[in-house]
């Protein structure tokens, strides 16, 4: 597996909010995280990015362990995350998001910006826009944008379809399957559940901060017992 | 005649001085809200840096002055500046080290900083009065007009007569190019885009490998250098004081906050809004409406809205009023 990370257990001030808890992921797959709210799914995300201090548990990226290593020093590694809450710059423009998303790497600054006014229309039209003013969908749009200016290996993305209408939901879920294309390990975790599962290879269904269930996206989607736990029947 | 003598009235007496002192409060204000928006506390040492940053070029002037070394038209100020930055920068860089980044290691909350920063007030106030003494000093040599009131009546022939010091003009110039620079590094270059970035959203800067290190270095020289020019300008302009550096505090804050704070385009305009309150509301008009009104109707007061030891309270009620009525500011746009 690309990036995988295996038995996590972490929280917050003593409390472990995740135990045990095992991902993988691999280049050109999408993966989800699913589950009911505060299960722990965005503090799996944070665990693996290594925002989370970890009781225990390994992270690793291409062969290479990366557990004791920094967020900073993970990102350079190829890893890109976009948050739950607070994912764009809203005080920035719609392009000075991108670049700083280019922080790291801006040598193909032109042609990744080129790049990502392809795969997000939205975006070359309102470049000159301070983030704050786009809409909801609009501004994930930017989020996403941001985190893939690095060119990454793995992106992680924190319930990028909250807050959105339907329609919106399922134009951002084309874009991610877009990105699929370019061989991007995604891994993701989603509240619109059925609709992820739809769009993914795998999933993991993650309950009071454990593995509960894990498989192949139409399996999860089909199975009886999942459907009504989680799916909404 | 009296309509243009009127004019020349209210240039000599309050477009000028408030040009010239709202440049000085800009750059303060826009020092204030650069420390609020990257290291997010209220700096009350601000103030006091200012001084310390001014003592320094004053003592490299008298330094110049004695091996005889000055820039003849111009303040030999100008030529310590450079110095008088250096060590600015220095002694942030002491108190960062030293004081604010255990405090930052913590995470402690902004109220905790601003105690901090009232310590680190005391310290340099108590530093700057020993090392020059508490008194004024008027440090400015060189050509002090380029025009005098006495020569431009004679020149255009009317009653009033406009001034023109040499720190006004060196003032307003100095502001605009530091200003020019400023807002270009802020808006076009990246290491000035990455600040405003870490200034809006911490988190999201950290994830896109941003060195809260080297934005929290920058802030600190940048804010030196607005600390060093705006006293120095203040200094030459009128004198130097420490005490009056501390009050100056008010002022400025004022301008911050007018501006929205973290906001340095508000704070810009902030202290060109605080200047011109204070010196608009406590000159006297008597004589401008003596020119403006018909014979005869001369006001017999001498319609001072407020007297000018009250200047602070203007600072102060204008402070209050935009904390209760717009506490992000009454300018709209982007904050750092
Ligand atoms: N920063 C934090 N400090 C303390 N507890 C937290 C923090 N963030 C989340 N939690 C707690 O951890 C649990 C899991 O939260 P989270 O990972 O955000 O869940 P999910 O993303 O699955 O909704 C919740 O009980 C939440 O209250
Ligand atoms: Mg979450």
């Amino acid at each position: 597996m690309f990036f995988s990370a295996s038995n996590l257990t972490g929280g917050y001030g003593g409390v472990n909010i995740i135990e045990e808890c095992s991902f993988n992921v691999n280049r050109g797959e999408i993966v989800s995280i699913l589950g009911p709210n505060g299960a722990g799914k965005s503090t799996a995300m944070k665990a693996m990015l290594g925002i989370l201090d970890l009781k225990n548990g390994t992270v690793v990226l291409n062969g290479k362990d990366i557990t004791k290593l920094k967020t900073q020093d993970r990102i350079k590694l190829g890893i890109s995350f976009v948050p739950q809450i607070k994912n764009i710059f809203t005080e920035l423009t719609v392009k000075e998001n991108l670049e700083m998303g280019a922080f790291l790497n801006d040598t193909n600054l032109l042609t990744r910006l080129e790049e990502m006014y392809d795969l997000f229309p939205i975006i070359k039209e309102k470049k000159d826009q301070f983030a704050g003013e786009l809409s909801g969908g609009q501004r994930q749009q930017v989020a996403i944008a941001r985190a893939l200016m690095t060119e990454p290996d793995v992106l992680m993305l924190d319930e990028p379809t909250a807050g959105v209408s339907p329609v919106i939901m399922t134009e951002l879920f084309e874009h991610i399957l877009n990105i699929k294309k370019q061989n991007i390990a995604i891994l993701m975790v989603e509240q619109n559940a059925r609709q992820a599962l739809e769009i993914s290879d795998r999933g993991y269904i993650l309950v009071t901060g454990k593995n509960a269930y894990e498989g192949r996206g139409d399996f999860l989607l089909n199975d009886k017992e999942i459907r009504k736990a989680f799916l909404g029947g | 005649m009296d309509f243009l003598n009127s004019i020349i009235l209210l240039t000599n007496f309050i477009i000028v001085p408030g040009i010239t002192y709202g440049s000085q409060l800009a750059l303060g204000a826009i020092g204030v809200t650069l420390i609020y928006g990257v290291l997010r506390f209220a700096n009350f040492a601000y103030g006091d840096l200012m001084a310390f940053g001014t003592m320094i070029v004053i003592l490299v002037t008298w330094f110049l002055q004695s091996k005889g070394i000055t820039l003849g038209l111009l303040p030999t100020a100008l030529l310590a500046l450079p110095v008088g930055i250096l060590l600015t920068i220095a002694v942030s860089l002491f108190f960062d080290k030293t004081v604010f980044e255990y405090y930052r290691n913590k995470k402690s909350d902004p109220v905790t900083f601003i105690v901090v920063s009232l310590g680190i007030m005391f310290v340099l106030n108590a530093v700057v009065r020993i090392i020059i003494g508490p008194n004024d000093i008027n440090f400015m040599d060189g050509h002090k007009f380029i025009m005098k009131a006495r020569e431009f009546k004679q020149m255009t022939g009317l009653n009033e007569g406009l001034a023109l010091k040499s720190t006004q003009v060196i003032t307003l110039i100095t502001t605009i190019i530091t200003c020019s620079i400023l807002f270009y590094f802020l808006n076009k270059t990246k290491t000035g885009k990455s600040m405003r970035a870490y200034s809006n959203n911490e988190d999201l800067a950290l994830l896109s490998g941003i060195d809260p290190k080297k934005i929290v270095l920058l802030t600190w020289i940048i804010v030196s250098i607005l600390a060093t020019v705006a006293g120095t300008l203040y200094g030459l302009d009128k004198s130097f004081k420490p005490f009056t550096y501390f009050n100056n505090l008010l002022p400025i804050f004022a301008a911050t906050i007018v501006g929205g704070i973290g906001n340095p385009l508000g704070a810009f305009y902030g202290g060109f809004l605080i200047a011109f309150s204070e010196i608009g509301l406590t000159y006297a008009y008597k004589k401008f409406f003596k020119y403006i009104m018909p014979e005869g109707l001369e006001p017999s007061t001498l319609i001072q809205f407020i007297s000018t030891d009250y200047k602070f309270a203007i600072s102060f009620a204008i402070l209050i009023v935009v904390l209760i009525f717009r506490p992000n500011g009454i300018f709209k746009g982007k904050v750092i």
